[in-house]
């Protein structure tokens, strides 16, 4: 039997690792997989108290966030790429374009 | 056992994902990346959610992770391109921000205690999953698609070469 608590704990502490990468890096990509890993913190909460509740509800939850999770993946990296052609670097300390 | 295997994969995926944010080049951080996701398809496994494991498998480890390859090879930065991480002063007031956050959600978690489960057995298979999602969230799968099919135009649009 697994120790729900010890589950939940380790959600949190895997949403801590990727917001101090999300908050860290400069490289566009690795700032990516950061949200990717606190996305499956959140999946993995749901799978839990899914699994305390007794109620499929929350996996089917985590399924929409893996949905979504792809989409955002798949327009994230295309800006990384539009941001790539045009500045020549993936340095987010340089993407200021916006800022006259 | 189970609790054994449960630990071991928790102390995989922590300590993958604090490789993931400390590996400066990008294909290490995406391989460890995979690493991650794969602990935590074992910990659904464990916790009977079966079919999210094997999503978790086909579409992050699969998908998202060979399109975040693809797109690192594409861009092929050599070593001294590769962007620094913050300086000192924001990887300090980062990580303390880090901290007091994850600290605080612990604190939240430990003062009190989990509801008493109803008790009973949850698997997680297709076919209980499936009449959840063609029933009672049948809008919102719907909705999936179409979010699915805007991403789709979004990416194509947004990296098309552009057209002098």
């Amino acid at each position: 039997m697994i120790n729900l608590n010890a589950a939940i704990i380790v959600a949190l502490l895997l949403f801590g690792i990727g917001t101090l990468g999300f908050l860290i890096r400069r490289n566009a990509i690795v700032v990516f997989m950061s949200v990717e890993l606190m996305l499956n913190a959140v999946n993995l909460l749901l799978v839990t108290f899914s699994r305390i509740r007794v109620d499929l509800d929350g996996q089917v939850m985590a399924f929409f966030v893996m949905a979504v999770a792809a989409a955002e993946a798949a327009v994230g990296l295309a800006i990384i790429i539009a941001v790539f052609r045009k500045m020549r670097n993936i340095d987010l300390d340089k993407a200021s374009l916006l800022r006259s | 056992m189970i609790s054994f295997l449960f630990y071991v994969f928790s102390a995989l995926a922590l300590a993958s994902a604090v490789m993931v944010v400390t590996r400066k080049n990008p294909v290490s951080s995406a391989l460890f990346l995979v690493l991650t996701f794969f602990s935590l398809a074992g910990i659904y496994v464990l916790m009977d959610a079966f079919f999210l494991a094997v999503v978790q498998v086909a579409v992050y480890a699969g998908a998202i992770m060979v399109l975040f390859l693809f797109v690192i090879m594409m861009l092929n930065l050599s070593p001294d391109e590769l962007p620094p991480f913050m300086n000192r002063k924001i990887k300090w007031a980062a990580s303390a921000l880090a901290i007091v956050l994850t600290g605080s959600l612990l604190f939240l978690d430990l003062s009190r205690r989990l509801p008493a489960s109803p008790g009973g057995e949850l698997k997680g298979e297709v076919g209980a999953i499936g009449d959840l999602i063609f029933g009672k969230f049948l809008l919102p799968f719907e909705l999936t698609a179409v979010l699915l099919l805007m991403a789709i135009v979004a990416a194509v649009i947004m990296a098309r070469r552009e057209i002098q």
